[in-house]
């Protein structure tokens, strides 16, 4: 007799996130992934000028804060053929790249390790054990020390002991699959409490170029921030100064503390290398942090495209075949399973569930805030792994001498990254990737101001009176959680139409074509021992970094007519 | 940071102080942290009368070491979770201390290791007893509520629960101060701000998206060392960072009442770090201390790094203060009924002030609280993390890279 398991709130992601599961006997045998909140930005965006678009959009989210706007700002540009300075290019490449490493430094730590970490065993550890396992780990990283640990041993010690639990109240700490040894757990919490003071560090690249952040400011036709190595109020030499020092403290801290922890851990749970395989199809249009206005072509000759069904070959992307389906989303669809071209796609909520307070929502053919989108009728992974995985099939060097030792430490197959532990150590892989390629967009930085090419904004496009009558335009971008892009049509000077095309829409969905979504397949079938601890589960739905207030926005592209004339 | 030490202060066995000096643990490095705190408080208004937002460090500490640690409920309704990422950027009162050392935060989705049930059970069990509230988002009401929903309820159920036995409900961010983008023009949801469903008690707005960091944790912390929460404007926010205008203070002033214009970005005034009034900045119609405190450990602020302000502590930027790049109305000459203009908003939000402090005569069921606990035995971490602090709070300069101090091995 199957058992209905209700998780509700998913807690430790951005947005809200409910999950049904039916299990029997220690194992999940059905699973429905649902999006409990729905905003309406795209509605509240039409009308708009089209140069404050990025404002609104960039609302979706506060997690990923930068993502929206700089695909926004993509989009616009499309729309009105605006071209950006050079410098502008690299600066958003900046801020949006420092932003993707400190979302996957806070996912890991502040929204993930609690499923393996117990904070409870900390009192127990031995501090000098510590020490030495994480100086063997980790040597280049000061802070792995006896002082340090037993500050953290004794601060956890006290909250532990004052029975007031704070935000450890009513965790899983029971739970017989905590495997970690109380040493471990030790390292990784003070960590955590590391990871908290590095990121409000180095999250002020941000700061430098857009102001502030949680949500830094942008701007159509370039950034605000303009250069003059001559005056105290610019982007000048003490703001490089700035730059360099928090560029290489970035590096340094998922170099040597994030990765190693990850490889750490995750050889403590080897099992979930073959726990939470989803969807074997995969997308993925560059390298964490391109982004473009208009059909990617992504740099060193990464192929945008597809692995379908496994097949660890690269189609190029035909975005022909991308369809969105309202199958089990509450939405009003004018043609069940016939979607429209985003540039005229609709956000229409159509609410057909139960009046809240409800106990159950999987009855309902229709069931989550989600749209679900198909890639040639395939429900498809995209995130971290898929970026990874599809830059290690396209032979690319720096993906391959990165991943090739740890797969053989973890003793993994490159097909076995679909898994809960894969997408995990894509994330931390990738950090240290786009860590140094912070480094790299530095120095063409600096390169450009050298040679007199510090311009960061192009005033031709600026005045309505230069627009086209009627535009529509799309940017793209690989942010945290995936493939990102928006769409927007412009007429007379307005935003007559917007649509986000959202990650966690496309891992998050429900069911659809006759496929469960991602993390439905994730979940199908899945270990669940105690059902009133869902920390399983939890491992796998964390494991995709949910992001649900960007899932709820919609994905309307058609098959047939995708005008890809203006932009190809 | 976190510089705990194992021996628990037991409240009535002893006093904080003597506590401390068994310790070792002088009164100077205690009010060194307390100094840091007060630093943040004090960049209230001219105009307001200093007096509540001027706290002694003295008086921080006094307060501070008669303190139990009170139970926090922070909700996260119709959001982004941006104000909750704000929080852990602040560098004032780190979020680490705050959920560790002052508060139990018992339930908070972002940061909380329950999930589903057990996380729900954590929600009743902080909402049965007295506790401060804090809450981001906004609640939709169309569609029965069905627009956000936590645990099988509306949005509005959720709040109504936590509010019920809350000390002090504090609405961080403009989703719960008043809907924010969502509740712009068309308002899809039907979004409201939480003091449009909490109407039997006062509401503190922390205003802005996100709000300063500093300015969300300060004003958590003005509240457990006052006992009430910090004195508001008309719409609710707290006088010490929302007292005066950004105008007011803004390092480029000098340049507005010049004329010394930016016309377009990038231009060669832009290069000369000139004022932002002409390609649209809100600094004139918006109260926030941006330009005080700064963000990011104060590295910059947004008109700092070239953007004009959007004024997104005002209630209806969205609406009201778009196109951004427009100029504001009625302030198109410096000189010429600026000032005029631009102080009559500044007299409206004043004038509003004793209303709010008289609101607030009500929230006094902290203290009432603290006081019944007061002969209770009842642990008290806060003070080991105090005093080993390197320098004041909220000084504004950064941490050190990266870390925390010890380095024995």
């Amino acid at each position: 007799m199957s058992e209905r398991v209700v998780i509700d709130p998913v807690t430790r992601i951005e947005g809200h996130l409910r999950i049904e599961v039916l299990a029997d006997d220690g194992q999940i045998t059905d699973a429905w992934s649902q999006t409990t909140q729905f905003k309406g930005i795209e509605m509240v965006l039409r009308g708009r000028d089209p140069r404050d678009a990025w404002a609104f959009a960039q609302r979706i989210c506060g997690v990923c804060t930068v993502v929206h706007a700089i695909a926004s700002v993509r989009a616009v540009e499309d729309a009105l053929d605006y071209p950006v300075p050079r410098a502008a290019d690299t600066i958003r490449n900046l801020v949006l790249g420092s932003q993707m490493v400190q979302d996957h430094v806070i996912h890991f730590y502040h929204l993930h390790a609690l499923d393996f970490v117990n904070v409870t065993t900390v009192p127990q550890a031995d501090v000098d054990a510590a020490v030495a396992a994480a100086v063997a780990l980790e040597p280049d990283y000061a802070l792995n020390s006896a002082g340090r640990f037993q500050a953290v041993k004794d601060q956890v010690t006290r909250v532990l002991d004052s029975g007031q639990l704070s935000i450890f109240t009513n965790g899983y700490w029971d739970h017989p699959d905590y495997r970690l040894p109380p040493e471990v757990d030790l390292i990784a919490v003070s960590h955590y409490l590391d990871a908290l003071v590095w990121q409000r560090e180095m999250i002020r690249v941000n700061t430098i170029f857009g102001g502030k952040n949680p949500h830094p400011n942008f701007l159509v036709g370039g950034m605000a921030s303009a250069i003059n190595m001559d005056n105290e109020l610019t982007i000048n030499q003490v703001k490089l100064d700035q730059l360099q020092a928090l560029v290489a403290g970035t590096l340094n801290f998922v170099r040597d503390v994030y990765l190693p922890d990850v490889v750490a851990i995750l050889g403590a749970y080897p099992d979930y290398l073959d726990i939470g395989r989803s969807s074997a199809s995969f997308l993925a249009i560059g390298k964490g942090g391109y982004n473009c206005s208009g059909y990617p072509s992504p740099p060193n000759g990464f192929v945008p495209g597809v692995m379908l069904d496994g097949e660890l070959t690269v189609r190029e992307l035909d975005l022909d075949r991308i369809k969105e389906f309202a199958t089990s989303g509450w939405y009003r669809y004018p043609q069940e399973g016939i979607g429209l071209q985003p540039w005229d796609g609709e956000t229409e909520p159509e609410y057909t569930g139960p009046t809240p307070p409800f106990d159950w929502l999987a009855d309902d053919e229709r069931y989550t805030w989600s749209k679900a989108p198909r890639y040639d009728g395939r429900a498809v992974q995209v995130g971290p792994m898929p970026r990874l995985l599809s830059a290690y099939v396209q032979g690319e060097a720096e993906t391959r001498d990165d991943l090739d030792p740890l797969l053989r430490r973890l003793g993994a197959r490159p097909e076995q990254l679909n898994s809960t532990a894969g997408r995990i150590l894509a994330r931390a892989v990738e950090a240290v990737q786009i860590a140094r390629q912070l480094q790299v967009w530095l120095d063409d930085l600096v390169t450009a101001i050298r040679s007199g090419d510090d311009r960061t904004f192009n005033p031709d496009k600026w005045e309505k009176d230069t627009w086209p009558a009627q535009g529509k335009g799309v940017g793209f971008a690989e942010v945290a959680r995936g493939t990102l892009s928006h769409w927007v049509r412009v007429e007379d000077g307005f935003v007559s139409n917007y649509q986000a095309v959202v990650p966690s829409t496309w891992n998050g969905c429900g069911r659809a074509t006759g496929q469960l979504g991602p993390y439905e397949q994730a979940l199908v079938p899945h270990p669940l021992l105690r059902p009133e601890q869902p920390l399983e589960p939890l491992r796998t739905i964390h494991s995709f970094d949910p992001c649900q207030s960007c899932g709820i926005h919609v994905l309307d592209v058609t098959g047939a007519e995708v005008a890809w004339s203006r932009v190809q | 940071m976190i510089i705990p030490d194992g021996d628990l202060w037991v409240v009535g066995e002893e006093t904080l102080g003597e506590h401390l000096d068994r310790r070792g643990i002088s009164r100077r490095s205690f009010l060194q942290f307390c100094a840091g705190v007060a630093g943040v408080l004090a960049t209230g208004p001219l105009a307001a009368g200093r007096a509540h937002a001027t706290l002694s460090a003295d008086a921080i500490a006094d307060s501070l070491s008669s303190m139990t640690k009170p139970v926090l409920v922070w909700l996260q309704l119709q959001e982004c979770t941006g104000c909750m990422e704000s929080v852990l950027r602040s560098g004032a009162t780190t979020v680490e201390e705050l959920i560790l050392n002052l508060v139990s935060m018992d339930y908070n989705e972002l940061l909380m290791a329950a999930a589903g049930t057990a996380a729900d059970e954590a929600l009743a069990a902080a909402n049965a007893q007295d506790h401060i509230l804090v809450v981001n988002g906004s609640v939709p009401r169309k569609e029965g509520g069905a627009y956000t929903t936590i645990a099988g309820r509306s949005a509005e159920a959720i709040l109504l629960e936590s509010a019920e036995r809350a000390t002090a409900v504090f609405a961080v961010g403009a989703c719960a101060h008043w809907g924010c983008v969502q509740a712009s023009r068309p308002n899809p949801t039907g979004a409201v701000g939480v003091d449009a469903v909490v109407t039997d008690k006062p509401v503190v707005n922390v205003a802005g998206c996100p709000p300063v960091p500093e300015v969300i944790t300060a004003s958590l912390v003005y509240t457990l060392v006052n006992g009430s929460p910090p004195p508001v404007d008309g719409q609710g926010r707290p006088l010490f960072a929302y007292g005066d205008r950004i105008h007011d203070f803004c390092p480029k002033r000098g340049r507005f009442d010049a004329g010394q214009f930016v016309r377009t970005f990038d231009d060669d005034a832009a290069r000369s770090g000139y004022c932002l009034y002409e390609v649209g900045c809100r600094g004139p119609d918006t109260f926030a201390p941006c330009p005080i405190l700064r963000w990011n450990l104060a590295q910059d602020w947004p008109i700092g790094a070239g953007h004009p302000c959007i004024g997104c502590t005002e209630v209806g930027f969205y609406d009201r203060f778009t196109p951004f790049y427009e100029v504001l109305p009625n302030l198109r000459t410096p000189g010429t009924g600026v000032e005029a203009d631009a102080t009559t908003v500044g007299l409206v939000g004043l004038a509003a002030v004793g209303l709010g402090v008289a609101a607030h005569a009500g929230a006094t069921a902290l203290q009432e609280r603290r006081a019944s606990r007061a002969a209770e035995k009842v642990f008290l971490p806060l003070v080991g993390d105090v005093p080993t602090r390197e320098r004041p709070l909220g000084s504004g300069a950064p941490e050190p890279a990266s870390t925390p101090e010890e380095d024995q091995r």
